[in-house]
């Protein structure tokens, strides 16, 4: 019922001639098409040039699935990881006032404003041979860089901020009335984050994991320092194509680099199913 | 106060962190392997001919010893490799593109005796290769020795030797061209390599990546390449797009191999790292070497395949150059002569 001055409101507002409006519109379309849909084909296109069983073959190809397999267990840790970490964060920095609460927030901040190319030599700096750690995880044969470990602590780093990102500002501005309602009527610290938070902040909370789980099995820098590319053992899908291009092997690297992009496109299906099947819900949620 | 379930889910959320911590571990412990497994690592040229040594050697150990054995491959730039061993990637053979990346290793890392170059033949070098030019089908710019590559008109396709260890071979061997010419001197070479460089219209970071813009992005008239790196594209990306021509004098560019000790030791593969490197220098091996366009060291084998690599005046690193440490002082660091060539260049 609200939605309706609003909406009137914005009709108002648009007082460009049509011409101009299509004109807009048609200079965004293009640039979609040039810089996003035309990439998007052309891997699709030079993955399947020399036939489907050709891409079959280089997407089952033994080293291929060990960079598959190795970037889904990559992203299952890593992603659970920062879901609880990313909203222990933002439940922290948005809902209470402590000492030092600023430089925390600047904290997760951090590995969005670093390359990850510097977050990846971090961790060789830390638990290389030559390293803090080094000398002690040698002696204990403890594999962490240029192993599963290293790679899966890179990309945590890199992907950390995705979800306590999404869920701050949106925590930020639903204050803590809700929760302090509920703690009022007796209850517990856990019901009110079940119950009252939770259901408030699961769409950016969904949002925010799909988002790190795209760029956790993306990411290439930080993963590049700390692999060691050994083929078959420590190859993510990203290092993997990479390789293949190298080799000269442009179809199969773009078949698994094809396999990546799908990801990306599920991934946004996903989101656009689930929005369009929750719209009410949505609609609701935001009132505005 | 803690109610009953918040406690639950308290003691829950630890093990869950717990859990976490142990995969983690337990994952990076995975390493210690269950059949015998070399970890071979190489520079990037490479790719393909270990891809196939791999096989021939996997047969030969398992003919020999009646054991399984597995190799697993590392590739990169040669000096980020040799970083990588010295940081902790737990290679058992080495097999770069520089003895001064492996000198790298044994000096800073001590994983192996100074002395490893004496413990192979051919200076632990099992095959060789130099820098030629790779030009478009029918050789249109007519070029056939250095000398053509400063013509104006003549574009040049060539690394970056700040960042890629072939491009410091090309630029090496340029400067060697100038200085064997007659009155040659310090200052005409670098006056060669300086009108040189003002030819190149594109400078890559990496030599894959100059053979990409030369052959993939058709730009330029002629490629400055390892000799095996030109094979591989003409065979590759077009057989009737390029010709390759060899000039009069070039560069002897030996890539080394090594096991490394302490690796070896730990991993307790010493036998079969030591073989694997000796088999490099079998008859078989050194054919393999010659179909992925290596030059081969063996004798018998050079001489039955001549028609595919011709003679020229190969320069060598320690002769001509004083050795990579000098050659780096003097040419590649930071204000060196490339510096100051192709700053020049630029304005």
């Amino acid at each position: 019922m609200s939605d309706r001055p609003t909406l009137k409101g914005r009709h108002a507002s648009v007082s460009e001639p049509r011409l101009v409006r299509w004109l807009l519109v048609a200079i965004a379309l293009a640039f979609l098409c040039v810089s996003v849909v035309l990439p998007l084909v052309s891997v699709f296109s030079e993955a399947l040039r020399n036939g489907v069983s050709a891409y079959i073959d280089s997407i089952t190809d033994p080293d291929a699935i060990s960079a598959i397999k190795l970037t889904l267990l990559v992203a299952f840790i890593a992603v659970p990881f920062n879901l609880v970490f990313g909203v222990a964060a933002a439940w922290c920095v948005s809902k209470f006032e402590f000492w030092g609460k600023s430089f925390l927030s600047t904290l997760i901040d951090l590995p969005f404003s670093v390359s990850p190319v510097i977050s990846g030599l971090i961790y060789v700096l830390l638990y290389g041979a030559h390293g803090w750690f080094g000398p002690w995880l040698q002696a204990h044969n403890v594999h962490i860089i240029f192993a599963t470990a290293g790679i899966v602590m890179a990309t945590t780093f890199v992907t950390f901020p995705f979800v306590a990102r999404e869920l701050i500002p949106l925590m930020q501005e639903q204050g803590s009335d809700e929760e302090q309602a509920a703690l009022s009527l007796g209850a517990s610290g856990w019901q009110t984050f079940r119950r009252v938070t939770l259901p408030n902040i699961r769409w950016s909370l969904l949002y925010g994991v799909l988002l790190c789980n795209a760029r956790a099995m993306g990411e290439f820098g930080a993963v590049s320092v700390v692999s060691g590319h050994i083929r078959g053992l420590t190859n993510t899908m990203p290092l993997h194509v990479e390789i293949l291009y190298n080799e000269y092997n442009f179809v199969a690297a773009f078949s698994v680099a094809s396999l990546l992009a799908l990801l990306a496109l599920v991934t946004l299906a996903v989101k656009s199913f689930l929005e369009w099947r929750h719209a009410d819900e949505l609609a609701a949620k935001h009132k505005h | 106060m803690f109610n009953q379930w918040e406690i639950a889910v308290h003691r829950k959320f630890i093990e869950i962190i717990k859990a976490l911590i142990f995969t983690g571990i337990a994952i990076g412990t995975y390493a210690a392997h269950a059949t015998p497994t070399l970890l071979n690592v190489s520079y990037d040229p490479t790719r393909e001919f270990y891809q196939a040594y791999n096989t021939q050697f996997t047969a030969y150990w398992k003919a020999k010893t009646g054991q399984d054995i597995s190799i697993r491959q590392s590739h990169g730039g040669s000096g980020k490799q040799a970083r990588s061993v010295i940081d902790g990637l737990e290679a058992d053979v080495v097999t770069l593109a520089l003895a001064y990346d492996i000198d790298e290793i044994a000096q800073r890392s001590k994983l192996l005796p100074a002395n490893w170059q004496t413990r192979l033949k051919f200076n632990a070098s099992p095959y060789y290769s130099t820098i030629v030019f790779l030009v478009r089908k029918g050789n249109p710019k007519a070029i056939h020795d250095w000398n053509d590559l400063v013509k104006v008109g003549v574009q040049v396709i060539t690394p970056n030797p700040k960042t890629s260890g072939g491009a410091r071979w090309n630029y090496l061997a340029a400067w060697g061209y100038a200085i064997q010419q007659p009155g040659g001197s310090e200052k005409t070479a670098r006056e060669f390599v300086s009108k040189l460089y003002k030819n190149v219209p594109v400078l890559d970071s990496g030599a894959r990546g100059s053979t990409t813009t030369f052959v993939q992005r058709g730009i330029g008239d002629v490629l400055v390449a390892w000799e095996n790196e030109a094979y591989l594209a003409v065979n590759q990306l077009g057989k009737n797009k390029f010709d390759i021509v060899t000039p009069t004098v070039s560069v002897l560019a030996e890539p080394a191999v090594s096991i490394v000790d302490k690796n070896v030791d730990k991993h307790k593969t010493r036998a079969a790292a030591v073989a694997y490197l000796e088999q490099l220098y079998s008859p078989q091996a050194q054919e393999l070497i010659v179909k992925n366009y290596f030059r081969p060291q063996l004798q018998d084998v050079a001489l039955k395949h001549q028609n595919m690599f011709p003679k020229l005046k190969l320069l060598t690193i320690d002769k001509d150059f004083g050795g990579w440490k000098r050659a780096q002082a003097v040419h590649f660091s930071d204000g060196g002569q490339f510096d100051q060539i192709y700053e020049r260049g630029a304005h």
